[in-house]
């Protein structure tokens, strides 16, 4: 007998992915571009990030008939963003046959304390975070993948690259840790103390973990590898550019070949201007949204 | 000591190298086409077909990988890395670039979206010596005391997890089928090359890996002895 849906096959898909490029996109002609500059998955939004922190309001799930001439136009997985506990937008994306359900501080949070429920789902889920204890707590909810929340829409890596470290080192710190102290190490970070354990033993999460949040050029694509992500998110960064094929395009050979400074240097050069970036200290953060 | 390759372009990778590593040989992580050179056999992983195959072309690995197959190199693709051998792709992208290598035709998520994602127990025919095709004379893997034992062929309850996976709509002569799910063939080989359309590297199961690294070594012995 076949089984649907169980976590294996969730987080299998992610396994899929790794090393490769998700891309956002608003529309079907800009789903072809990203396929065709070689990402392995589209996710699709209403707007961009850096539209949605200039247009303010309520940023809500994209609307389901675009989102289907997404799905209809590509041929690898599609993805979605949901707001933070709103189950209903994630039912609705579920019952079109998405392929992954991002719940996502990027977009208005419809619940100020409770997350989605995510084992009530078939469609897995990925989920931001910002430190270990936020990863697990979306795990513990059934997240099949991670990603790191960085600051969306701001072409500005510092955010993603603290939100990794701070993931690294505290992992790090948990697998120095002896057996009576997980506990409270547990406690601590407000995890559940058996995932604790268990990432304390592997040394890692035990879910794929991509970087996102300000990725602008194939140089952050490549320090975000560096850092130890299994591959990145890039929202605003190649629609917001002057070329996005070029960049996506570029992008993607910069997150295969993210120790290779001969790649990096060769597909660097005539990408165009990036993304105009923001300074974190002048903006408001998404990233404080969801717990 | 066996040297396989996993092409790691993108995909699951990590997963490969750690079978393979269980099945003591030497696993390569492969980013370069100059890496190809010395190895005794290749591993295209599950991901995107159309991501791995647009940067094979863009580096190279098409046409070497190519002619390192045709050399008699066993190249072993699942998922992606079965579309990637198929000679031809029904519903794949118009430009999606082949090796072209096996005598099948693959229908890519064929299985549906990942909502029909699953995992489940299939029977598979894996001689388990790997020596000739077919053979029923095979080594016991489970003791690895080297004695050649006969063997079942049926390794039956193999742990498949389909992932968006393909299947294989039609296969040529010379094909193999090792396996059907759903009356669609899941796994296949032709000579030198193995397909699956779902994924032992996500499994605890080592024995599709092992299966591969006895057509390497038999292949080994056959040239030393016989072919020279």
């Amino acid at each position: 007998m076949a089984e649907k849906a169980t976590y294996k096959v969730k987080s299998g898909l992610a396994q899929m992915l790794k090393g490769g490029v998700i891309m956002d996109v608003t529309n079907a002609d800009q789903a072809k571009i990203a396929e065709d500059a070689g990402a392995v998955s589209v996710m699709a939004l209403e707007r961009v990030p850096s539209d949605i922190r200039a247009a303010g309001g309520v940023a809500r799930m994209a609307d389901p008939e675009v989102i289907q001439e997404i799905m209809d136009a590509v041929t690898i997985p599609v993805m979605a963003k949901t707001r933070i506990g709103h189950f209903v937008e994630a039912e609705i994306l579920q019952a079109m046959g998405i392929d992954y359900i991002d719940e996502s501080e990027v977009l208005t949070p419809a619940d100020e304390k409770h997350h989605i429920n995510k084992w009530d789902f078939k469609t897995p889920f990925v989920c931001g975070a910002v430190n270990l204890g936020e990863a697990l707590r979306r795990i513990s909810e059934g997240a099949a993948m991670i990603r790191t929340k960085g600051e969306a829409g701001t072409g500005n890596v510092v955010e993603a690259v603290r939100h990794m470290r701070t993931i690294n080192t505290e992992i790090a710190r948990l697998k120095g840790l002896r057996e009576e102290e997980l506990a409270g190490a547990a406690k601590e970070i407000g995890a559940p103390v058996e995932l604790v354990k268990m990432v304390a033993k592997a040394g890692k999460l035990p879910v794929v973990n991509f970087s996102a949040g300000g990725i602008a050029t194939p140089a952050d694509a490549a320090l975000m590898m560096k850092l130890g992500a299994d591959g990145n998110f890039v929202g605003s960064g190649i629609f917001k550019s002057e070329n996005p094929q070029l960049i996506a395009g570029a992008i993607v050979e910069a997150t295969t070949h993210f120790d290779d400074p001969d790649v990096l240097a060769r597909v660097s050069k005539g990408l165009g201007k990036a993304m105009p970036g923001l300074d974190i200290s002048e903006i408001v953060k998404i990233q404080d949204r969801g717990w | 000591m066996v040297k396989i390759g996993v092409l790691a372009l993108q995909g699951a990778v990590r997963e490969h190298i750690h079978k393979l590593q269980e099945c003591q040989v030497k696993a390569v992580v492969i980013k370069r086409v100059t890496q190809l050179e010395d190895l005794d056999g290749l591993i295209i992983p599950g991901g995107e077909s159309t991501t791995m195959g647009k940067l094979m072309v863009k580096y190279g690995f098409t046409i070497s990988a190519k002619k390192m197959a045709q050399d008699g190199l066993p190249i072993w693709g699942t998922c992606a890395g079965l579309v990637l051998l198929a000679k031809e792709v029904v519903d794949g992208l118009p430009d999606q670039p082949l090796l072209s290598l096996m005598d099948i035709s693959v229908r890519r998520n064929a299985f549906g979206r990942q909502n029909e994602s699953c995992e489940a127990f299939i029977g598979c025919r894996i001689p388990r010596g790997g020596a000739q095709e077919g053979s029923h004379h095979a080594q016991d893997n489970s003791e690895h005391d080297g004695k050649l034992k006969r063997q079942d062929p049926e390794a039956t309850n193999f742990p498949a997890i389909f992932i968006r996976a393909p299947w294989i709509e039609k296969v040529g002569k010379g094909v193999e089928i090792l396996a059907k799910y759903q009356d669609k063939v899941v796994a296949a080989r032709q000579g030198n090359l193995l397909v699956t359309s779902f994924h032992p590297e996500l499994t605890d199961d080592l024995r599709f890996h092992q299966y591969f690294v006895n057509i390497i070594e038999s292949r080994g012995v056959q040239v030393k002895g016989f072919n020279n």
